[in-house]
């Protein structure tokens, strides 16, 4: 119970945290252009709604003698048209019709469209088909041309407008929500409601139409400018609103004959146009950045090609372990949001000599992806950057080296394996190309030369048929094939090290068994270094020599892997190995770890694993507890430990 | 023990794909599911293997509803669900619910957990405002949550609680079965055994029988009774889960007990061979596990084996022609 209570957002994301939800209104007018546009928007609805109640002559009413009077005329602040009739009164009437127009357009569009979109993406299969085709068919005229049409056959006048534009527009709607609707229809809430009882009518309004709703707005604040605007053309082209009403379009129609003569007559009405549309487009825009999560996370600063190194203290000359092919030493990495920083990685030491395997082990969010990824540089920043700390790769600080050499190591000299393969294979290139390039890169080989030499490796990772599968796509191999041949682009650029995260996480058991040999063979034979991150000590018992427990972004304890498995000294170390299930021991009784690890923006003084080690002690919460060495390459970060050696007296 | 099995599955199939496009022209089928026959007793857990692709999932919809079966019957307490769930899958939901395996996305981000929760209760029970109250605060306690959590919305929880709020869900209508697709995969091992533990405890309280599915072999021996292991759409071994994961009678079920990492066990056996699934689209016409099998003869590859009992062992059955000796 006392983990319940302290449920908050989860930490990595930066923003949403501190004050809850930030308000919709709020982001919106944090935006200069929306805020403007808003502005301008509500100047125009309101003017227009008041038109009734302001001071104004009968918009219609000719008077032959007053007509083409220049703007700023006596009693006509706008002029008069041909007719002698009030611009500024035609101009705000007018607004209030293309406003009126317009908007009630885009409902119809997308209330129609919506509905489609909805039903088609929920039902799939025939309904789906038969659905979208018709929008395809719709949609197979030009725009304009169908609105002709279909005012040609409704004949003209406003509201026969009003309905070719809303029916011209319900394909886009329709495209739009169906697209987002199937992808949500797929999703396990959607069959949990079912068995939760609700119809398929109560599932698609109760449980789907919401998650939809902030697509349907966007997309109807980003359509209705056009939409007005598409009026203003079949109105300007006489099929829309009839003399005498005044629309923006046919003032602007009414002006044209005369542009040369009297301008004014179609300037005033056109930069209406423009004004309104642009303040529309322009909140439009507001809202959509508002509304879309991916742009609301700052998604819009591409991340650079390597991790910003901030030293604080710039160490000075570092001699490297001898026989450490990477040695790094007091790594710090951190994230940055606003003011907000997440302390990911505290100080991390490693070394990893020639053929040597260290395993790290830690939960989710304990750093160890972090610390792997910030030795070749591609913690994306922002929001990461590195701000102390060393690593050596034999003797070579790559920290302070430059971005060209950080990009000729990656990939040659430190190899990466990741749990999803397609991050580290590019999509458009088969294998053989790639693997091709991997090549020529570390030895100059002619294209035959390479492609044999790429279709052995391929054998020796035992992928079967390797003289067909250089032709194969990533995605045309399963799981554990572009596992191997992420490990056959190693052996390519013949790696000192590999950095492998979670390699076989993803992967059945018996393909795992395939990988993790295949490792096993390479740093025995080729005397690679690896660097295997993971979360289950069953794959480290397999192939790691020694091991790193990581928490809350420290190492807390290292050692062999039969020092950290048969006396594990640390109490967190201990509890991580009793929670998971052993294969043929049935019998032990699964002891679960109370509580969460602490979030890395607000870290304890003391020991990081005090609230939830059962020997925490006072003086455990006083300090920062020190990694105390016992041992050749052995060491605990606790002054409890559970081993005596370890005391610290 | 007694007599009748809560639920039994006879020869269930599931094809997807397959019939006609709009324009007449065949399309490719599936068989994801063949020919399983299963029984599940009352109180015990049934748990599932196999790896990716030879349909649990499947399997596991096809018993609450949420998939009908192409062939073959499902019987649940003497009633013949498929028919039952084709006309209303509410009455199923009473007795029998799933638990998903991704708790984050089986959950609506737009809804409180008190909605979420409420759902069945409103439509499965028909509870009035004052049951339903009573009934949520039943449920929070059984999952161990903070009742204050009921008008958080989803994305507040880590996945251990997302996990225990879809458990609750599944609950609530009070079933008799519930089937457990991969419940604890996607969280992290230190939540993992939290998770087995509540699950462990409300079997008891609640007088539950689960079909618990899962790729991790020391999971499912932690958790069942009785397991069943699957190849390719077919059960090719079932059996009490001790003798299944100590004497293993199927080559297949061997493979996966040597190739499943264990702290302290130093190498791993691995197959030279391609481990590939034979192609779905393309079925081998015998074992469909021959081109992996170093048992392998030539009767595999001509004739489909069918589930037996192996050396007169009636508890534990295996589909092979040359099954692995008791030991
Ligand atoms: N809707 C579908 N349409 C076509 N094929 C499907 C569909 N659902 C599943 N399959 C196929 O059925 C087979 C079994 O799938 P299923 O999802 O049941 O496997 P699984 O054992 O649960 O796998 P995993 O552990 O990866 O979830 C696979 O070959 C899969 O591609
Ligand atoms: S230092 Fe204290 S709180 Fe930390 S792990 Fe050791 S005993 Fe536990
Ligand atoms: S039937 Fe033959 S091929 Fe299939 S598992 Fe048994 S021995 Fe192997
Ligand atoms: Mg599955």
């Amino acid at each position: 119970m006392a983990e319940a209570s302290t449920a908050t957002a989860t930490p990595a994301r930066g923003q949403k945290r501190s004050s809850g939800r930030p308000d919709n209104l709020g982001l919106l007018l944090n935006n200069k252009l929306a805020t403007a546009g808003l502005a301008i928007f509500l100047l125009i609805v309101l003017t227009a709604l008041a038109a009734p109640w302001l001071p104004l002559p009968n918009p219609d009413v000719t008077a032959p003698a007053d007509r083409l009077l220049r703007p700023l005329s006596e009693g006509h602040l706008l002029g008069t048209d041909a007719l002698g009739r009030d611009i500024l009164s035609r101009l705000i009437w007018g607004s209030r019709v293309s406003l009126a127009v317009g908007i009630s357009a885009t409902l119809i569009a997308a209330f129609f469209g919506s509905l489609i979109g909805l039903v088609a993406g929920y039902a799939g299969g025939r309904v789906d088909t038969l659905l979208m085709r018709g929008i395809d068919m719709v949609m197979a005229f030009p725009y304009i041309l169908l609105a002709l049409a279909i005012v040609a056959v409704l004949g003209p006048g406003l509201l026969n407008a009003l309905y070719a534009i809303a029916v011209v527009n319900i394909p886009f709607f329709a495209r739009n929500i169906r697209g987002i609707a199937l992808g949500l229809s797929r999703r396990e809430f959607v069959d949990a409601a079912r068995l939760s009882g609700k119809s398929h009518t109560q599932i698609l309004f109760i449980e789907v139409l919401p998650n939809v709703l902030p697509v349907i707005i966007i997309t109807m604040s980003t359509t209705v400018g056009w939409m007005i605007l598409e009026t203003a053309g079949l109105s300007f082209l006489g099929l829309g609103a009839q003399p005498p009403q005044a629309d923006l379009g046919s003032m602007l129609g009414d002006g044209r004959k005369i542009l040369f003569t009297a301008p004014h007559v179609s300037i005033i009405p056109g930069l209406m146009i423009f004004v309104l549309v642009m303040s529309i487009n322009l909140l439009g825009d507001g809202v959509r950045d508002v509304l879309d999560p991916r742009l609301k996370s700052g998604a819009l600063t591409r991340p650079v090609a390597r991790t910003a190194v901030m030293r604080e203290d710039k160490p000075g000359d570092v001699t490297p372990s001898p026989g450490a092919v990477l040695d790094v030493r007091g790594l710090k990495t951190e994230f940055h949001f606003g003011k907000e920083i997440f302390r990911a990685v505290g100080g991390v030491d490693m070394r990893l000599g020639q053929g040597e395997c260290l395993g790290i082990v830690g939960e989710s969010g304990s750093g160890k992806s972090v610390a792997a990824m910030s030795i070749m540089g591609l913690v994306p920043t922002p929001p990461g950057r590195i701000i102390g700390g060393v690593a050596l790769l034999e003797g070579e600080d790559l920290f302070s080296v430059s971005d060209e050499r950080v990009r000729q190591l990656r990939g040659s000299a430190v190899s990466h394996v990741f749990q999803d393969p397609l991050s580290t294979l590019h999509p458009l290139f088969t294998v053989g190309d790639q693997l091709i390039e991997a090549i020529q890169a570390h030895q100059p080989l002619s294209k035959s030369q390479a492609s044999e030499r790429a279709a052995e490796l391929l054998k020796l990772v035992r992928i079967p048929n390797p003289g067909e599968r250089l032709k194969a796509y990533p995605h045309e191999l399963s799981g554990g094939m572009r596992q191997r041949v992420c490990i056959a682009m190693a052996l390519a650029a013949d790696a000192k090290i590999i950095i492998a995260d979670e390699p076989t996480t993803a992967l059945d058991v018996t393909v795992q068994a395939q990988v993790l040999a295949l490792l096993d063979t390479l740093r025995r034979e080729k005397n690679t270094g690896i660097l295997f991150i993971t979360h289950d000590f069953g794959v480290v018992s397999t192939i790691c020599d020694r091991v790193a427990v990581m928490y809350a972004g420290q190492f807390v304890e290292t050692g062999t892997t039969e020092e950290i498995l048969n006396t594990p000294a640390h109490p967190y170390t201990a509890k991580l190995i009793d929670c998971v299930p052993v294969l043929g021991q049935t019998e032990r009784r699964l002891d679960a770890i109370e509580g969460r690890p602490p979030v890395v923006n607000n870290l304890p003084v003391g020991c990081r694993f005090a609230a939830r080690c059962p020997r925490a002690q006072d003086d455990c919460r006083a300090a920062p507890i020190p990694l105390f060495e016992f041992g050749e390459g052995r060491a605990v970060r606790c002054i409890h430990p559970l081993i005596a050696e370890a005391g610290h007296d | 023990m007694t007599d009748a099995p809560l639920l039994s599955i006879e020869q269930a199939e599931k094809v997807f794909g397959g019939g006609r496009t709009l324009f007449g022209r065949p399309r490719p089928a599936v068989h994801a599911v063949q020919d399983v026959t299963i029984e599940v007793r009352r109180g015990e857990t049934l748990g599932v293997v196999g790896e990716s692709g030879c349909g649990k999932s499947t399997l596991a919809r096809m018993i609450v509803g949420l998939d009908a079966p192409t062939a073959g019957r499902i019987v649940f307490d003497g009633r013949d669900l498929v028919a039952e769930a084709g006309k209303d899958l509410r009455r199923l939901s009473r007795e029998v619910q799933y638990v998903f395996q991704d708790p984050v996305a089986s959950l609506n981000p737009r809804k409180t957990i008190r909605t979420i929760l409420e759902a069945p209760l409103i439509h499965l029970l028909g509870l009035n405002k004052q049951a339903r109250a009573a009934r949520l605060s039943e449920l929070m306690d059984a999952v161990n949550l903070a009742p204050e959590f009921l008008d958080r919305y989803p994305h507040e929880f880590s996945g251990g609680q997302a996990q225990r709020i879809g458990i609750a869900r599944a609950l609530a209508a009070d079933p008799k079965l519930i089937v457990l697709d991969e419940p604890v995969s996607a969280l992290d091992v230190s939540v993992q055994a939290q998770v087995l533990n509540i699950l462990d405890g409300l079997k008891d309280r609640f007088g539950l029988t689960y079909v618990f599915i899962s790729h991790d072999l020391s999971v499912v021996e932690s958790v069942s009774d009785r397991v069943a292991v699957m190849y390719f759409g077919r059960i090719v071994e079932i059996g009490p889960a001790r003798s299944v994961f100590r004497r293993p009678r199927h080559p297949y079920t061997h493979l996966l007990l040597q190739s499943a990492p264990a702290p302290g066990r130093k190498a791993l056996v691995s197959e030279d061979a391609n481990t590939e699934l034979p192609d779905p689209y393309n079925p081998p016409p015998g074992c469909a596990f021959h081109a992996r099998c170093p048992r392998g003869t030539d009767v595999c590859n001509a004739k489909i084996p069918q589930l037996e009992a192996v050396a007169g062992d009636d508890s534990q059955r295996a589909a092979c022609f040359h099954p692995h000796e008791r030991r």
